[in-house]
């Protein structure tokens, strides 16, 4: 494999035909070349659309409470349902297969929050400690609101880092007070999030907004995460909607009267939408590599065809039919591999390119191929450079001397 | 060196079956310098190219300094062709992309040889056939005595045992086909066996024996007939 001579003779037949080399090879750099910008582009998309879904946590299943639309048990219909803190006691201890819980009651509209002489409008999520998970939360300084705070109905809060950035200015605001919509909140922790928006949030203790704002036990969201596979967690909310219909007295068929929203549902069919892209680029991309190899076999054939006299002298003096097979088809995994490589880094740099001028587009992050996909696209090289080869390879073997140097 | 016995050799082109070479029993002893005559289809090329190991044949013997070659695999005889023949042709066969020096040496190639030392046999070569200047020339910026000296060198280069030359003066003038008439008989003064396939009667004459063919039997070797003409066959009663 690694003879000098033998390569230095493929060189020297490749030096002599620069444009037959040039064309065969583009046939396959450009087969690479599409593979990898498609490979590419499936990848930034599903990159982008996971970017989305990573806001927030991706197995979380969100519950809203709705009207009836099915008289149940004497119930009449368009009966709203209220949840308190007896639905949340009850996901929280009775179901199954649920890792963080967090409820939410609403305060009407958003807040004038004020430190000192800055104001501002910002939204007041009231939660439990387990919303930090939900929402993909991440502490910058201090502690995301804790089970005391809400045992102990404590007017603190854990604000956003926009919100920090906006009333604190160089400030230090842990331990501060926060006037919101009037009542002083002590700042426990600063938070960043992923999603840029969320970061102009307030969160308090449930059970303080309750208390504050008049709302007694009831309460307007339930969220929780769940470890169970997409699968299990349909099950899951089976169950729950169940449970909801007993205690909240409606029909368990109506799908009206609670809402459900599986996030990990969506998210497990956006992940099989994806692997179907895949399948289907590289179903394109061999498609084009096939081209590519059709393309280098048939070239290689000519060129068998043009070089017959040459290699019937070669035979006649000495050349045995293994070299001769050697000689082409390492000429064609030499060409096939170099062009295909040229192919890669131009698809690869061309990715480069529009990754950086794409950053703005939402839905499109990364596009770029990984190291694997290069791997397996060398050996496929590699492999179709061979598989190019052999047919034209083998014909020239046969070509009996005599013949070959009759030919003219 | 080779001795030859009742060959035997058609080609089958389609439903057409040709018989070329009908039973030729020929002994050529080391360090002769032998012609094949005949007229165009005699069969002449066809037994040069048996003899080169460059074609199989059908029947008989074909026994190459104490071998028989028959039915041999392709790479045997490569191996052979390349150890033992070297080949002259009336078209040159050189190679067109590499230089009258990287032609002389590829046979080096096939033995393995490393690049160094083949280019220096090479040169060495060329050096005899007077063309030491000519080396990095390739074949098209030479003229046909010059290509015809360099493929002799070619064939020279691994140190054969006999040369094989079909028309070696084919394509050539007078007065160059006589200047490789005499390169030929320096070969032979230094042992090796020369075998010319020709069809000009003032070549064959330089030569030491002289083998005619005709309709694929030997007719005659130095003028004494072997065979009887059949229209002499049919007539010589009368």
């Amino acid at each position: 494999m690694f003879d000098i001579d033998k390569w230095q003779e493929i060189f020297s037949t490749i030096k002599k035909n620069k444009l037959r080399t040039f064309l065969t090879g583009f046939s396959v750099a450009w087969g690479i070349f599409m593979l990898i910008i498609l490979l590419g582009s499936g990848k930034g998309l599903q990159n982008g659309v996971e970017t989305q879904f990573k806001q927030d946590a991706v197995n979380s299943i969100w519950l809203w409470p709705g009207q009836t639309s099915k008289t149940y048990k004497g119930y009449s219909l368009g009966r709203r349902i209220q949840f308190t803190n007896d639905d949340y006691d009850q996901i929280n201890n009775k179901i199954d297969g649920v890792e963080e819980i967090s409820a939410r009651f609403f305060t009407r509209g958003s807040g004038t929050i004020a430190y000192k002489n800055e104001y501002g409008a910002f939204d007041i999520i009231s939660c439990h400690p387990g919303y930090q998970k939900i929402e993909n939360a991440s502490m910058k300084e201090g502690r995301f609101v804790n089970d005391i705070d809400i045992f102990k109905y404590r007017k603190v809060t854990t604000i956003g880092l926009k919100v920090a950035e906006a009333l604190f200015k160089e400030e230090d605001p842990i331990g501060k007070y926060l006037n919101v919509n009037g009542i002083p909140f002590m700042v426990v922790g600063v938070f960043t999030d992923p999603n840029e928006r969320d970061m102009t949030r307030i969160y308090i203790p449930v059970s303080t907004a309750q208390r504050i704002f008049n709302g007694g036990n009831k309460l307007h969201r339930l969220t929780f995460t769940t470890n169970k596979s997409a699968e299990a967690s349909e099950q899951l909310i089976a169950d729950v909607r169940k449970d909801f219909a007993k205690r909240h007295h409606f029909d368990p068929e109506d799908d009206q009267a609670v809402f459900i929203h599986n996030t990990l549902k969506e998210f497990k069919q956006f992940q099989n939408l994806f692997a179907g892209i895949r399948i289907f680029v590289w179903i394109v991309g061999i498609g084009t590599i096939i081209a590519g190899i059709v393309g280098v076999s048939n070239i290689m054939m000519i060129v068998v065809k043009e070089r017959t006299k040459e290699i019937g002298i070669r035979k006649a003096i000495g050349a045995s039919p293994a070299s001769i097979i050697g000689l082409v088809l390492l000429e064609s995994i030499l060409i096939t591999s170099v062009a295909g490589y040229v192919g890669l880094v131009l698809g690869v740099g061309l990715l480069e390119v529009l990754s950086s001028a794409m950053e703005s587009v939402p839905f499109i992050k990364d596009p770029q191929a990984d190291f694997s996909v290069a791997i397996k696209a060398t050996l496929l090289l590699i492999f179709s450079g061979a598989i190019a080869g052999f047919v034209p390879a083998n014909r020239a073997a046969r070509i009996k001397p005599i013949v070959a140097l009759r030919d003219e | 060196m080779i001795r030859i016995e009742n060959l035997h050799k058609s080609y089958v082109t389609g439903l057409n079956k040709l018989h070329v070479l009908k039973g030729i029993d020929l002994d050529i002893r080391s360090g002769e310098l032998v012609s094949v005559m005949g007229s165009s289809g005699s069969g002449k090329s066809t037994l040069l190219n048996i003899i080169g190991i460059l074609d199989n044949y059908d029947q008989g013997n074909y026994i190459l300094d104490n071998l028989l070659i028959k039915e041999m695999s392709e790479k045997k005889a490569a191996l052979l062709r390349n150890k033992y023949i070297g080949f002259v042709f009336q078209s040159f066969n050189l190679i067109s992309f590499k230089n009258a020096m990287e032609n002389v040496a590829l046979p080096l190639y096939y033995q393995k040889v490393s690049l160094k030392k083949r280019n220096l046999a090479a040169m060495e070569f060329l050096d005899r056939m007077g063309l030491k200047e000519w080396a990095t020339h390739h074949p098209s910026e030479l003229s046909g005595g010059q290509k015809q000296r360099i493929a002799i060198a070619r064939a020279l280069i691994t140190k054969p045992k006999i040369i094989l030359a079909d028309e070696p003066t084919g394509a050539l003038d007078t007065a160059t086909s006589y200047e490789v008439m005499e390169i030929f008989k320096e070969i032979n003064d230094l042992g090796i066996t020369v075998i010319i396939v020709t069809h000009e009667k003032d070549i064959s004459e330089m030569t030491n024996k002289i083998i005619r063919l005709k309709d694929g039997f030997i007719e005659s070797i130095n003028g004494e007939k072997l065979l009887v003409d059949e229209y002499e066959k049919e007539y010589s009663h009368v």
